[in-house]
């Protein structure tokens, strides 16, 4: 298949690995930042095949992961309404509320779907009138310019049974917040590749040169991470701190301004809520008071209480680097993909459900 | 191949509550419907069940059906109803010999919808060379079920050279998938409700009992486990020796046999083949020393083009199937916590 088996390519994965090999002389931490690469990690047993000097991190880039819990049960609270049909990715469903998730939600009769395209969402509304239709919008920039096609569809339709419950996260903001951290051991990013098709670039230099952190945007398949890989762990070898593109083939510098304009239309940038690791300032997306019609949490009246997170969960400590999944004394035991605790066990790409999967901990609890 | 066969004239256009009452609609519906078509000695008897003559070692299975949508490319539930029992009783190494057939219509469902069912499922029986030799049919109120779930269960002799079973199952030994993987679940997935691909994909159900009964011909007792791949697909199937058995299984990505467009389409919706359900292909788990002719023999048949080892069996890892990436890296390929679900990004 073209574009995706040259970088599948099993010599050329070889040439980069024996490359990073070589290259390598002490111990690097290197973060991927973004869910896809960690799930493509686990996929292809890279971590595996790297030199035992090079570290990987799996970052804060799961939009599951990062859904704060009392924004799932406000997604259950709505889905439960009679009147309401609520619409959400599909790896959403399986992730924990307080007291159930929305799979359990939909087993008990409430009219939840599965999309694709939250435009499917507003097609759904526009067919049924008398339902309020509610899109669970969670993501980082690389959802958002649908997210926000969809409010600019809905209004320009004139829908007012259309809405979205957004959790709309920014990369750039996380990546400091984890920098930040005292208890940070992080050498150097792998910038999340779609993050950057939309957005572009422009964000990262201020963090490169102003943390003197390498960072290298990379794509997904084998063949992108492992390059990327080795541009980092030669920037670092080098003692550089500079900011590449590997994934030029699909990553402008400047992004796809279409969609940074749909985005500045609908939404404004505000603080957000990470699950795990707290408020970060002017970390995600809000709709603009223009479009309040099309939020649902101002449209409805959600009654959720906030609910503390289990206290043996370590997930926060995970997203940010500074535990490793198999560090937590429930890992494997009370907390499985089957009966996740935290979030990152939820999602494959996930951090404690990738090593779960790939560490074998399913073997040691089986 | 289709069977062509009119539509008998009945006084309804849809199915009514009437059509499960017992009562006169439900004898229209049989005799010119189901009886007139399945027509066979047993159903001639109109009695409460069939009484059958069975000898030697038989093989006894059930599978109900409930797949949405009901008509999908190039087949429909009917043709799978029957695939799917006469290919359990072929994993067990049985010759498919007598049907149930067993109908929960919804009120509402069309008549010439039914209609093509059922001569889906004569076809799929005749190429199966089995009878349906009982049934049932109920109908529920409108909203309680989705258009028409079907039970069917089966009967078969075993096949004389048969010796079929888990235990069997050696370190060594060499796993074969008959067929491409992951074809007949992209497929239905392909035409589900919002999901429009321009897409030629078609399922791949089929009867595998002729397949299976050449391989016992000719390899006996060194064929020693079967398993056909539905729901969970492989990765399921090969967890489920790997667990009962308490031995490894190591596979190779790079065998797998994919077709292009079920593994663009896996690419686009965010799925794992692995666990993409199967209707047309078998899991054969061999002796090592006649793998490669195994393969040979699939490669000749029909539905057998794309076969090929993908993986053997290992006292290493008990439990566990581990794969082995296009690159080289090892992953453990778990089962599923639950229903395959499309990723955000």
């Amino acid at each position: 298949m073209k574009f995706l088996s040259e970088y599948r390519d099993a010599d050329l994965a070889k040439k980069y690995l024996d490359e990073i090999h070589s290259t390598v002389t002490r111990q690097w931490n290197i973060m991927e930042v973004c869910g896809g690469q960690t799930h493509s990690l686990v996929k292809n047993g890279i971590m595996d095949l790297l030199p035992k000097e090079v570290q990987m991190i799996h970052g804060p880039g799961c939009p599951v992961c990062v859904t704060p819990l009392h924004l799932i049960d406000k997604a259950i609270y709505l889905a439960e309404d009679k009147n309401v049909i609520l619409c959400s990715f599909g790896d959403m469903l399986r992730v924990p509320g307080s007291k159930k998730s929305l799979l359990q939600a939909k087993a008990g009769g409430a009219d939840v779907r599965i999309l694709y395209s939250p435009l499917e969402a507003v097609q759904i509304a526009n067919e049924n009138p008398d339902k309020e239709v509610v899109f669970f919008a969670v993501g980082f920039e690389t959802t958002a310019p649908a997210n926000a096609l969809s409010i600019d569809k809905a209004y320009d339709l004139g829908l007012t049974n259309y809405s979205i419950l957004a959790s709309q996260v920014l990369v750039p903001p996380a990546m400091e917040a984890v920098i930040e951290d005292e208890e940070s051991k992080i050498d150097a990013f792998l910038a999340a590749g779609h993050v950057c098709t939309i957005m572009g670039m422009d964000e990262y230099y201020p963090l490169v040169a102003h943390y003197r952190i390498p960072m290298v945007v990379t794509g997904f398949e084998p063949v992108d991470l492992l390059q990327g890989i080795l541009l980092t762990v030669q920037q670092l070898e080098k003692g550089e701190a500079e900011l590449q593109n590997q994934y030029s083939r699909v990553v402008k510098p400047k992004g796809n301004a279409k969609a940074q304009e749909l985005i500045r239309k609908i939404f404004m940038v505000s603080d957000r809520e990470w699950r795990g690791i707290g408020t970060i300032p002017a970390s995600g997306f809000e709709v603009r008071r223009k479009y309040a019609a099309f939020d649902a949490n101002l449209k409805f009246t959600i009654q959720v209480e906030k609910v503390e997170e289990p206290k043996e969960c370590i997930a926060g400590l995970v997203l940010k680097g500074i535990k490793k999944p198999k560090q937590c004394s429930q890992f494997g035991k009370k907390c499985t993909p089957q009966n996740p605790m935290g979030a990152p066990m939820v999602s494959s790409e996930g951090a404690c459900a990738a090593y779960y999967h790939f560490s074998g901990a399913a073997e040691t609890v089986a | 191949m289709k069977l062509q066969c009119p539509m008998p004239k009945l006084d309804f256009d849809i199915i009514t509550l009437g059509h499960g009452s017992g009562g006169l609609l439900t004898n229209k519906l049989l005799d010119s419907g189901v009886f007139h078509l399945f027509d066979n000695k047993h159903l001639q008897q109109r009695h409460d069940g069939a009484m059958l003559t069975l000898e030697g070692k038989t093989a006894f299975t059930t599978d109900s059906f409930v797949i949405s949508p009901i008509f999908f490319p190039d087949s429909n539930i009917g043709e799978l109803a029957v695939n799917g029992t006469v290919n359990d009783l072929a994993m067990c190494g049985a010759i498919p010999q007598y049907l149930s057939l067993s109908f929960i219509l919804e009120e509402g469902l069309k008549m010439t919808e039914f209609w093509e069912i059922l001569v889906s499922i004569k076809s799929a029986a005749e190429q199966a060379n089995v009878q349906i030799v009982t049934g049932d049919t109920k109908v529920v109120e409108k909203g309680k079920g989705d258009k028409i779930f079907i039970n069917t269960t089966g009967i078969g002799h075993l096949h004389a050279k048969a010796d079929i079973a888990p235990s069997n199952v050696q370190p060594g030994d060499k796993i074969i998938v008959s067929d491409s993987i992951a074809t007949h679940g992209v497929a239905i997935m392909s035409v589900r409700e919002g999901l429009e691909f321009e897409s030629e994909l078609k399922s791949d159900t089929r009867g595998l009992g002729h397949m299976v009964s050449i391989l016992l011909d000719t390899f006996g007792e060194d064929i020693h486990l079967l398993k056909d791949p539905t729901r969970g697909g492989v990765a399921t199937v090969l967890n489920e020796i790997a667990r009962d058995r308490n031995l490894g299984i190591e596979i190779l990505q790079k065998n797998l046999p994919l077709q292009n467009e079920v593994s663009a389409l896996c690419e686009i919706l965010g799925l794992d083949p692995l666990y993409v359900a199967n209707e047309g292909i078998f899991i054969a788990v061999v002796s090592d020393a006649i793998s490669e002719e195994v393969v040979e023999k699939l490669q000749s048949m029909e539905y057998g083009a794309n076969a090929s080892i993908i993986g053997e069996v290992t006292k290493n890892h008990p439990k566990q199937v581990v794969l082995t990436s296009a690159i080289g890296g090892k992953r453990i390929v778990n089962m599923l916590a639950g229903e395959q679900l499309p990723r955000i990004c």
